[in-house]
């Protein structure tokens, strides 16, 4: 082993569709962190197995907040604050302050409550799909359909009143990718949103109801554990965050179900590999798309032979760990029924995505109301001629042109 | 319970369980409360089983995402988490 490392470039450039880099395997065997120089603010280090993964994601060692306002390794040039100016939102914070906000929240999505919104779920898809098919072929079930269930979704968790629901769609469909916007543009964006959420927040607190929104104003005014600034940041996080990787991820699993059609056919002739298949496809998909949310080591911490020093940022990167060949026997192969899973989907730790539970649930009401009730459903154009998206967070088909 | 004993002026201390076959492994706990929760292969466990009563060990029981893990109040066997918000199931 050697003990100092030359940089490499970082990130990659994107790849096609839902490939995931092939250098990441070979950076795998050298099996520790990986010596990563980044576009902007120097070099820092990159996990690539699911071991260095997991421990990145949970070590406390290992700050979120450490990073805020630093000039760290990153893709833009400007040293970002938080997403919200300066007011930290929750993949920003270290616990036990992280742990606080998140627990207003994560009653909300804990698997009881997810069960108790699943008939809601199943209905608004049904509705999806009557749309969709009153309509002419090919659709588009990105714009039908993977967009729409868990924006609705969430807004019925945090009481979006349906008129409004409509705006917000309309909002939504018309953004422009975030990392295509000039700050000026992403400004009045995020000034539009927050004034959206203020007006939402206002209504509720007139008229408060059985949902989300309802219940972190009465956290905020009469326990008094959130400023009004946190609040409309808090319920912010939670509409963007509750409906774009779901969206990402309806799309991409009914893209990876279309072009796999002996395991899309396995699946649909046994319902019961139904839990495992969504498992395995979030383990294979690489929604991960950049390299955002990097931690700090707030101590030397040596990881897997190699010290990274205090002070020193580490990048996580899920979608390797979930080929790790040492965990996944197999790894680039689709298997529906692989078992254990410990896939790193929804990353790991503190931030272990709030609302899996969620996205489970969506996925799996998204899939079953497929197959029920489009047994025919099928790619319109050549897979490759598929479309994705570049430039988000995420991954994820830009649009899905369907016949059935 | 090889604790029994060790309630002496302690009473309301919480007994902190993580049942394994609920547990995903998500490490939610030992990442938000690493003094209460280790990761055990790609499970996680508590690191005793008793633990005196606390904010953040209560947020923690609460929010983990499959409500692996229950707080017990020691004496009475009492559940304190996850929080019981429906009375039908």
């Amino acid at each position: 082993m050697t003990l100092t490392q030359e940089a490499i470039e970082y990130p990659f450039d994107p790849v096609y569709q839902l490939e995931l880099d092939p250098r990441y395997a070979d950076l795998r065997k050298a099996g520790g962190p990986v010596r990563v120089r980044l576009p902007y603010g120097g070099e820092g280090w990159l996990a690539v197995t699911h071991a260095d993964n997991r421990t990145v994601l949970s070590d406390p060692r290992f700050s979120r907040a450490a990073t805020i306002g630093r000039d760290i390794p990153r893709v833009m040039p400007d040293i970002r604050s938080t997403l919200f100016d300066d007011d930290p939102v929750l993949i920003d914070m270290d616990p036990p302050e992280h742990t606080r906000l998140r627990g207003l929240v994560a009653k909300a999505f804990t698997s009881r409550r997810v069960a108790d919104l699943r008939p809601r779920a199943e209905q608004l898809a049904d509705r999806l799909v009557d749309e969709l098919t009153a309509g002419a072929q090919p659709g588009n079930l990105v714009e039908s359909f993977a967009v729409p269930l868990p924006l609705l979704v969430i807004c019925e968790m945090l009481g979006v009143p349906p008129a409004e629901q409509a705006a917000f769609r309309a909002w939504i469909s018309a953004a422009p990718p975030v990392s295509g916007m000039s700050e000026a543009e992403m400004r009045a964006a995020r000034g539009m949103l927050e004034g959206f959420m203020q007006r939402l927040i206002d209504s509720r607190r007139a008229a408060p109801g059985d949902d989300l929104i309802s219940a972190l104003i009465a956290a905020r005014d009469e326990g008094d554990r959130l400023s009004e600034r946190e609040l409309v940041v808090l319920a912010l996080t939670l509409f963007v965050a509750g409906y774009e990787t779901a969206a990402d991820q309806i799309g991409n699993i009914v893209f990876a179900l279309l072009t796999h059609p002996e395991h899309f056919a396995a699946l649909k002739a046994d319902r019961s590999l139904l839990p495992g298949a969504i498992e395995e496809l979030l383990r294979f998909i690489p929604l991960g798309a950049s390299s955002g949310f990097p931690r700090m080591a707030t101590e030397d911490v040596e990881l897997s032979g190699r010290r990274i020093a205090a002070g020193e940022v580490v990048f996580a990167q899920a979608d390797s760990a979930n080929r790790d060949e040492t965990v996944f026997d197999r790894p680039d192969e689709l298997d529906f029924r692989r078992t254990p899973n410990p896939h790193l989907g929804f990353l790991h730790g503190p931030h272990h995505c709030l609302g899996a539970q969620l996205a489970r649930m969506e996925l799996s009401v998204a899939l079953t109301v497929l197959m029920d009730r489009l047994p025919g459903l099928r790619l319109a154009v050549p897979a490759s001629e598929v479309p994705f998206r570049v430039g988000r967070l995420t991954r994820g088909v830009e649009a899905l042109p369907v016949t059935w | 319970m090889t604790d029994g004993k060790d309630t002496g002026g302690r009473n309301g201390r919480w007994r902190v369980r993580v049942d394994r076959r609920v547990c995903i492994g998500s490490g939610f706990c030992y990442g938000s409360a690493a003094s209460h929760f280790r990761p055990d292969g790609i499970k996680s466990r508590p690191v005793r089983p008793v633990a005196e009563p606390t904010e953040l060990l209560l947020l923690v029981a609460d929010g983990c995402p499959v409500g692996a893990i229950t707080l017990r109040d020691q004496l009475t066997g009492a559940l304190v988490a996850p929080v019981q918000e429906h009375a039908d199931d």
